[in-house]
């Protein structure tokens, strides 16, 4: 069991863990600030800076990639809020106009190139492939300390860590001026917070980690990890730090569980193949945000009603 | 080029024709559809149903392999996803009404969770013996080249339906859009207006699972009305504009692919769709940005025109640059920033308007409100010159009339 377990599931797992988490943290100042269709719009804009930066260095390589996908991502960023200024549209449908043109580019340019060769497509785009990044050197649990197998784990593990902490800093760093900005802006201006270049990093800060999730576990994962578990977490409490840790919970929750019912589950019931993990994460994830949803003790809304 | 020309008309063969038709109906029924979501400010809430009809397209073919049939019929297809869409929406609904979710992250949430599930369905169907044939991922970015003939009058028939429920629900449908509560002091159901516009964008989803794809779907029903509302402020025409130009996009979309086998036809039509959109922000006499930009200047002429000419009768020094360059072209003052004759002339007659101005603001004080007594209007095109001489009256020998 033990080596098994290393050398294929640890490191999926973990991936998966690490993934979550980085969405899920910026997710809930995304959510609170009502941005929190932001995460469908980069994880969709991904694919053309991915194929772009191909385009261009004729690799596939990483960090090239990487760097690709921030760039599209801030530029449909910019893109939005130029088409809601200067068109005077609303978020939702400026969001619509960008994400999906830049999604149409990014799929006629991939079919228009020759990517034949390489393995880019977009199916591995939208659902990732987490199964398949196992930790061969690994021979059980004492491969962990040992640094020779260490050095032959995926690099998506050292990347999606090195992003998580990059994401914790920035919120740690900046959780006063973002708390504040993200419930009051006018407040936070008055203080001398500057607003919107806050606003800016939080958006930049959840490109760089929907693109290394991305990576990793492909875009379904982020849009679910962005959303659904802050939006439980936000059900659970009215502290914004209890509503962090308890999205962070939830996130490694969807992880750990969404992994091992997608790989061992089909297989207890009788069938001979497992299922996407990555989909199942994100239904696992759904369905704690359907609990929530019913039985979280902050679940209903006081105060003002509803819009009509 | 001689290909793309063939297909626009028609001549490239059965197939092509009928994609052609097929895109050009949907773009139709897409942007008429899409309008009302639109102006309802719920565009994405067409994203959250497109994506979650994957698990519907996966448990519909599975339920049809266990019945015994191939699993490839599009109509059945067709209804599992509009079930599991009517399924994501009617949840984004609850989630919103029953919790304190806001309308954003209960979209996201259902769209991820329901594609999500949708692509566990996919792996399970794709181990099936059946499934490794069934190509059920084409409906993430259409297909169109092997388009059958009963599947374009599908798309024709429910286009039609959709244009009919759109003809007979205009009226309810724009008052809920503009104004939900006065809506609903008129007796018009909001709820299921709301539901009514839902159903439509579903019927768009569907049918146009087969052409552009579940992905880009929501391309069709956002990007048109969009672009439409840039040309026009009335709604009927929003939706007008909006079918031609969804329309134009689908045929011209499907023409092009056609054209280019290797390239999907959902990805060209998407993007002849922004193309007209980006040609409607920038040129749209509207509220387009050339426009905008026009009507900025020449507002800022006239400010600056009247500020220059009200500092010339008050002796007040310029350095304005652009005060001063209008003041020049418009021939009031000399290269010395001196006043011309015509210069003295018409500065009196600001001075003098201003004047009549200040006791305007002091008797209408509602007035002064509309914006309308800015100083930049004409003071004839406000006031009747009964008013005027009533103003010049109460002004009484405070300032000489120069006529």
């Amino acid at each position: 069991m033990g080596q098994e377990f290393v050398q294929l599931s640890l490191t999926p797992m973990l991936i998966g863990i690490l993934a979550a988490v980085a969405c899920a943290l910026p997710g809930n100042f995304l959510l609170l600030r009502r941005q929190a269709l932001i995460g469908d719009a980069i994880s969709h804009v991904v694919l053309p800076g991915i194929v772009v930066a191909f385009l261009f260095t004729g690799t596939v390589s990483a960090w090239p990639m990487m760097i690709g996908a921030s760039l599209a991502a801030i530029f449909a960023v910019v893109l939005i809020e130029a088409i809601k200024r200067v068109g005077r549209v609303d978020a939702g449908a400026a969001m619509g106009v960008v994400f999906t043109a830049m999604f149409a580019d990014g799929v006629l340019l991939l079919e228009l190139s020759d990517t034949s060769s390489v393995h880019l497509d977009v199916e591995h785009a939208l659902y990732g492939n987490l199964e398949s990044l196992i930790w061969l050197a690994a021979d059980g649990w004492g491969s962990l300390a040992d640094w020779t197998a260490l050095s032959e784990m995926p690099p998506q593990v050292g990347r999606l860590a090195l992003v998580l902490a990059l994401v914790s800093g920035f919120l740690f760093a900046f959780w006063k001026e973002l708390t504040i900005s993200t419930f009051d802006e006018g407040f936070a201006l008055s203080l001398g917070i500057r607003a919107r270049l806050i606003g800016f990093l939080l958006v930049v800060t959840t490109a760089v980690a929907a693109v290394a999730a991305f990576d990793a576990v492909g875009s379904i994962i982020v849009i679910a990890m962005f959303i659904c578990p802050p939006a439980s977490a936000r059900l659970m409490t009215n502290g914004l730090g209890h509503q962090v840790a308890w999205s962070t919970l939830f996130a490694g929750a969807s992880a750990i569980l969404g992994y091992v019912l997608a790989g061992y589950a089909p297989l207890w019931l009788g069938a001979e193949n497992s299922v996407s993990a990555a989909g199942m994460i994100a239904t696992v994830s759904g369905f704690i945000l359907g609990f929530a949803c019913v039985l979280g003790p902050k679940r209903k809304r006081i105060g003002a009603a509803r819009e009509v | 080029m001689e290909n793309f020309l063939s297909a626009l008309f028609l001549q490239s063969g059965y197939n092509s024709a009928l994609v052609a038709i097929g895109a050009a109906l949907l773009g139709i029924a897409a942007g008429g559809a899409g309008t009302f979501i639109f102006l309802r400010k719920r565009a994405l809430v067409s994203d959250a149903a497109a994506h979650a009809t994957l698990p519907g397209i996966c448990l519909a073919f599975m339920t049809m392999v266990a019945l015994g049939g191939d699993g490839r019929s599009l109509a059945g297809l067709m209804a599992g996803s509009a079930i599991s869409a009517a399924a994501a929406l009617v949840l984004v609904d609850w989630i919103v009404r029953e919790t304190r979710l806001p309308e954003d992250a209960a979209i996201g949430a259902v769209l991820s969770v329901f594609f999500g599930f949708g692509i566990v369905l996919m792996t399970v169907v794709q181990n099936m013996t059946a499934g490794r044939q069934a190509g059920l991922e084409s409906f993430l970015l259409g297909s169109t080249a092997g388009m059958l003939f009963n599947e374009a009058v599908t798309i024709a028939i429910a286009g039609a339906a959709a244009g009919a429920v759109l003809f007979l629900l205009y009226r309810p449908m724009t008052l809920v859009a503009f104004d939900p509560e006065f809506a609903a002091t008129t007796g018009i159901p909001v709820r299921a207006t709301d539901l009514a516009t839902m159903g439509l964008v579903l019927v768009v989803t569907v049918i146009g699972l087969k052409v552009v794809g579940l992905v880009l779907i929501v391309a069709m029903l956002i990007i048109p009305a969009v672009a439409a509302r840039f040309w026009t402020e009335r709604v009927d025409r929003v939706v007008l504009i909006a079918s031609l130009m969804g329309g134009v996009s689908g045929y011209l979309g499907a023409a092009l692919s056609a054209a280019h086998p290797q390239v999907p036809t959902g990805a060209v039509i998407v993007l002849v769709a922004f193309s007209l959109f980006v040609v409607s922000l920038l040129l749209a006499p509207a509220r387009g940005v050339v426009a905008s930009v026009f009507r900025h200047l020449r507002f800022q002429r006239r400010v600056h025109l009247r500020q220059g000419l009200l500092a010339l009768a008050r002796d007040e020094p310029i350095f304005d640059r652009l005060t001063l360059k209008v003041l020049r072209g418009e021939g009031y003052i000399r290269g010395d920033g001196v006043a011309t004759l015509q210069g003295r002339a018409t500065e009196a007659n600001a001075l003098r308007d201003e004047a009549r101005w200040e006791v305007a603001r002091e008797m209408h004080l509602e007035g002064s409100l509309s914006g309308r007594f800015d100083g930049l209007n004409a003071i004839e095109d406000v006031f009747t010159p009964d008013e005027i001489r009533e103003l010049d009256r109460q002004l009484g020998g405070r300032i000489a009339v120069v006529s």
